[in-house]
């Protein structure tokens, strides 16, 4: 009993972590078709810039909620530039061509911006863990749940809800949702499909910024940390199919479940659960759980 | 046309057999494991030119260098040209059963299914503690038809081996490319169902090309092996297919010669970018990509046919 | 901040044409001439980039450095306070150790073969060591390693070309069973949590080996491999939590380490059991008070603040300080460990010779050579003389609140023929039999 609930709620936070993490790929990809490998990037800078930014705000020993909303802040900010950077600065010269080289010209970047870390913030690791300790813990039966947990899954509620409604209620999701399914009919009726990627862009930037931020505080920011992000978080979005908010969610709840359940139950598999969940997936669903097919044009 | 790049390509061959011994022995070394990784790019770009690109042919590779390791580990077969064929087939064989399902899948998912099969290979030799976990382990000194060479002649030795096993596959393939399954495969990339109304299985042919493709890399493996004289998991790693498909760009899809000749110009680029840069050849690297993407679209290996069609305008 | 040799080519054809001069110096028995002998070219390899520069990559590199800056001005404490490598600065060239296998096989010939080289000090990855040992016995290419852990290096095969004067990994495990064992005596049940790769796979079956040999009637609960650089141990620690383990083993390391630290002082499992690190000296100066007090921290050895007391520490320790600003950790007291017993070795050969040693004999004056580094004594006693043995210690976390420090205290030490199998056994094989041969007095 105390395993299944455990099992829950350890596949819960995973979930919300994945979700944070991926939100921001298959928003980009959706609306742009592009798979941005940069996405690792943006997670690291914002990881970076939080455990900066919380260096800077706890030296001066104010209270520690602030701490959490500045670090955020900072992050976003960081998202912001960055994500307006390269769209406009490399990303715009190469719309039109084939998808592949535009993920290659996304893992170039990625590439250069790793060297771009250990310039800025140099080889040694930054924490950032005082927004997590000051959360404290509750304690139920044996287990100890962290309460930065708990915000991390509310956070990860609230970006699928707001994202969800953004899209389907806002003049600009409407646009946005245009673009997704027809790119050259919306540009037929209108819709300035440069502004619409420009701002998608930065958004999905500030989203991959914001998971890196989020995380920091429970992990060690380090070199290579963006590596590891990236083939993770592509495994969510195809197993919920990309493109879609509810996709990311089912991908991100099934893998988190999944991967909580084998740590406890069979912790042998762990390492393979990612990728056979989402081999398996793939069989069943060759375009993920939520991918509408798109009628083939001759 | 064809004939003229033919006969470049066979003096280049032979050009390059005769050099190695008086080349310094680092370079003929650099050059073994560059030409071993062309011919995986060899299979990349048959993929590519029908739009095709995996993101795990690291499976291959790996499925191709361990073959090769684990025949010399346990029955003492140490010929090459048996453990080049083994690792070669057994790629084959692996490439056709993941074929059966990886052919009905296209663009991303295509790329995205492949890496979770390389990645759960990966998994399992992570696992396999008896063969040293991600730690790999030696592979033994082959013979060559019971010549069993040492230091420097080994090198030649290995070098020669991987330089006749391109020139195989390289003709066989730019005799692929001139069939009619291999000039079809701008067709598949442009749109699949026009070929089918001309009678064709699209999935038939893109099998075939993940088969082919994953015999090249399991051959590219196995050399690799034996030129590294070690095996480990990351050969299966994303990063390692990511590397693949970084030179297959860098290279382009144009010629045959292309792929060996971006895996030479690729592996010397790194290994001359950390030496005098050890700080930030990742943004040499990553720039030198993108400027290729940006001002060479087609590839290193348009550089050639734009050198070649400046003289002929000029007459 | 990186030293080159600049034009290789041209260093290279100055170090031939010193080397004829010398030779014909020699042959005409004429005094030896005033001007300094031509250099000796070290390659050192370690990475410079990637999640493992920052914990040992870096700290292994900044080792050398001040160490090979110290011999060449001739500052270093005596016996090792003659200049460079028998007379002769050391001129060294730092290569990154990233990239795949075949990357790091490739820059090490091209160290050896394009840039000459008289030897090379390197290698982190068990991985990269156990790829570069035959490449350097086909070249005839002096190869020292500094940090790789596994055993298997000399265990396969005999070798000729290739020393570590750090002792292999085997002894950090089984020190932490015998530490735990003696501090908790009734420990019943625990778990393990190690990375899911040679080095985490390698250290757990070392440390259950061990434990069932001296604690048969213990039983291992929770077996935890999370992949390597994982990040995130939601599961791993509520598996714990639940579980009846009273004491836990892992051999994270540097990122993971510190995330597992941050992540399971939330949820508070340090107050259920008493958990080992044995890579955690490597860590402390950044966590501080993040290392919970009680914690059982190894260092791979006699390193860091499990250092004896001497003088040569001492001052290992002040110009790593006054350079760095941080205390060296265990890479760099391997790396001067390395670097130190090159130099006994190439001293020792160049006296016996008069001259620049050939690599054949400095391999010979190499063998199973004995001295004293910063981390203490050492004896290249396994392996024909080739992998070095030394004491090892475990110690038990303080953060001290008056100076602000971290403290070890109830630092056990154990000799080091109490936890390195005797010459000719294989590691495994010695901790599967019992560890017979053992002397712990």
């Amino acid at each position: 009993m105390l395993t299944a609930f455990a099992i829950l709620t350890d596949g819960l936070v995973y979930a919300a972590y994945l979700f944070l993490v991926a939100v921001g790929l298959t928003l980009i990809f959706g609306v742009m078709k592009i798979l941005n490998v940069t996405h690792g990037s943006f997670y690291a800078f914002g990881a970076y810039g939080a455990a900066t930014a919380v260096g800077i705000y706890f030296e001066r020993g104010l209270p520690a909620a602030g701490g959490f909303l500045f670090m955020i802040l900072v992050a976003m900010a960081i998202g912001l530039v960055m994500g307006a950077i390269l769209e406009r600065g490399i990303l715009r010269f190469v719309y039109g061509k084939d998808e592949v080289v535009i993920v290659l010209v996304t893992y170039a970047t990625f590439l250069m911006l790793e060297d771009v870390i250990a310039l800025i913030w140099g080889r040694q690791s930054y924490a950032a863990w005082q927004p997590m300790v000051a959360a404290g813990s509750v304690e139920i039966g044996d287990l100890v749940l962290s309460n930065y947990d708990i915000v991390l899954v509310a956070l990860a509620a609230t970006v699928a809800t707001a994202g969800y409604w953004a899209l389907k209620y806002t003049r600009y999701g409407r646009l946005l949702t245009a673009v997704i399914f027809d790119r050259e009919t919306a540009a037929a009726f209108g819709v300035n499909v440069t502004v619409v990627y420009t701002v998608t862009f930065i958004i999905g930037a500030m989203l991959g910024a914001l998971g890196g931020a989020v995380m920091a505080p429970k992990i060690s920011v380090t070199l290579g940390i963006g590596v590891e992000v990236i083939v993770l978080a592509f495994a969510v979005v195809v197993t919920g199919g990309l493109g879609s908010i509810e996709g990311a969610l089912t991908g991100a709840l099934i893998v988190g479940l999944c991967r909580a359940a084998a740590v406890h139950l069979v912790p042998q598999i762990e390492l393979f659960v990612i990728y056979a969940v989402m081999a398996l997936v793939l069989v069943f669903r060759p375009y993920g759980l939520f991918t509408q097919v798109q009628p083939r044009k001759i | 046309m064809w004939a003229r790049q033919n006969i470049a390509g066979a003096l280049a061959f032979v050009g390059l057999a005769v050099a190695a011994p008086f080349l310094p022995s680092w370079l003929v070394s650099l050059a073994t494991i560059a030409f071993a990784n062309g011919l995986v790019v060899l299979g990349l770009v048959i993929l590519w030119r029908a739009g095709l690109v995996p993101f795990g042919q690291a499976l291959f590779y790996a499925a191709g260098a361990y073959t090769v390791a684990l025949i010399g580990r346990y029955t003492g077969l140490h010929d090459v040209f048996v453990l080049v064929a083994a690792g070669a087939l057994v790629a084959g064989v692996l490439a056709f059963l993941i074929g059966l399902l990886l052919a009905r899948y296209r663009d991303i998912f295509f790329a995205m299914l492949s890496l979770a099969m390389s990645m759960i290979l990966y998994g399992v030799l992570v696992k396999t503690e008896s063969l040293g976990s991600t730690d790999g382990f030696h592979v033994e000194t082959g013979t060559f038809l019971g010549y069993a060479p040492h230091g420097a002649a080994l090198g030649l030795a290995l070098f020669w081996l991987v330089l006749g096993a391109c020139g195989l596959s390289a003709l066989l393939v730019a005799t692929y490319f001139g069939s009619i399954a291999g000039v079809l495969a701008a067709p598949v990339r442009d749109n699949e169902i026009r070929v089918e109304f001309l009678g064709l299985s699209v999935n038939r042919l893109v099998h075939l090309k993940v088969v082919i493709s994953g015999v090249l890399a399991g051959l590219g493996g196995a050399l690799a092996a034996l030129a590294v004289a070690h095996v480990d998991p990351n050969m299966a790693y994303w990063t390692t297919s990511g590397g693949f498909v970084f030179v297959t760009i860098l290279a382009g899809a144009g010629s045959v010669a292309a792929a060996f000749i971006g895996s030479f110009v690729f592996e010397l680029a790194r290994s001359i970018a950390i030496d005098f840069f050890p700080g930030t050849w990742q943004i040499i690297l990553g720039g030198a990509l993108l400027l290729t993407i940006l001002f060479l679209p087609e590839g290193l290996g348009s550089l050639a046919g734009r050198l070649r069609r400046v003289p002929e305008r000029a007459s | 901040m990186t030293l080159h040799f600049g034009n290789s080519r041209h260093v290279g054809g100055l170090a031939t044409m010193a080397t004829l001069a010398s030779v014909a110096v020699a042959a005409a028995q004429a005094p030896a001439p005033r001007q300094p002998p031509a250099p000796v070219r070290l390659g050192i390899v370690s990475f410079l980039s990637g999640p493992a520069a920052s914990p040992f990559g870096v700290p292994g590199r900044n080792g050398a450095e001040i160490v090979i800056e110290a011999l060449n001005a001739g500052t270093a404490p005596a016996p090792f306070n003659t200049v460079g490598l028998g007379g002769a600065k050391i001129e060294a060239k730092y290569v990154d150790e990233a990239g795949s296998t075949a990357q790091v096989v490739t820059e090490f010939r091209n160290l050896v073969q394009r840039d000459q080289v008289d030897a090379v000090v390197g290698y982190i990855s068990s991985g990269s060591c156990l790829a570069v040992t035959p490449v350097a016995e086909e070249l005839k290419a002096l190869t020292v390693y500094f940090d790789c852990g596994t055993p298997r290096i000399f265990e396969e095969t005999a070798r000729k070309y290739v020393f570590r004067p750090p002792p292999h990994a085997t002894m950090d495990n089984v020190g932490a069973a015998r530490y735990l064992l003696a501090k908790h005596k009734d420990v019943a049940v625990y778990s393990g949590i190690n990375q899911n790769y040679a080095w985490g796979q390698d250290s757990w079956r070392d440390f259950v080996g061990a434990m069932k040999v001296l604690a048969p009637k213990a039983t291992v609960d929770k077996e935890l491999f999370p992949k390597l650089f994982a990040g995130e141990y939601g599961a791993e620690i509520s598996t714990l939590l639940t579980s009846k383990s009273q004491a836990l083993h892992t051999s994270f390391w540097d990122g993971d380490l510190e995330g597992f630290v941050y992540q399971e002082q939330a949820r508070g499992l340090d107050k259920r059991m008493p958990i080992i690190y044995t890579t955690g000296e490597a860590s402390i100066w950044r966590l501080r008070d993040k290392m919970p007090d009680n914690t059982i921290i190894g260092g791979r050895g006699p390193n860091g603040p499990l250092a004896p007391d001497t003088e040569l520490n001492r001052w290992f320790q002040k110009i790593y300080v006054d350079r760095y600003g941080t205390p060296p950790t265990y890479p760099s007291y391997q790396m001067a460990l390395s670097v130190l017993g090159l130099k006994v070795a190439w001293d020792k050969a160049q006296k016996a010779k008069g001259a620049k040693p050939t690599t054949d004999e400095v391999v010979q004056a190499f063998e199973g050579i004995e001295y004293d580094g910063p981390s203490g004594h050492v004896k290249l006693a396994l392996s024909n003389g080739h992998q070095g043995i030394q004491e090892t210690a475990y110690g038990t976390y303080r953060f001290n609140k008056q100076t602000k420090q971290p403290e070890l205290v109830d630092v056990m030490r154990f000799p080091a023929g109490c936890v390195n199998p005797p010459n000719g056994v294989n590691a495994d094989d010695w901790i599967k039999d019992g560890m017979k041969g053992a002397t712990c007095k």
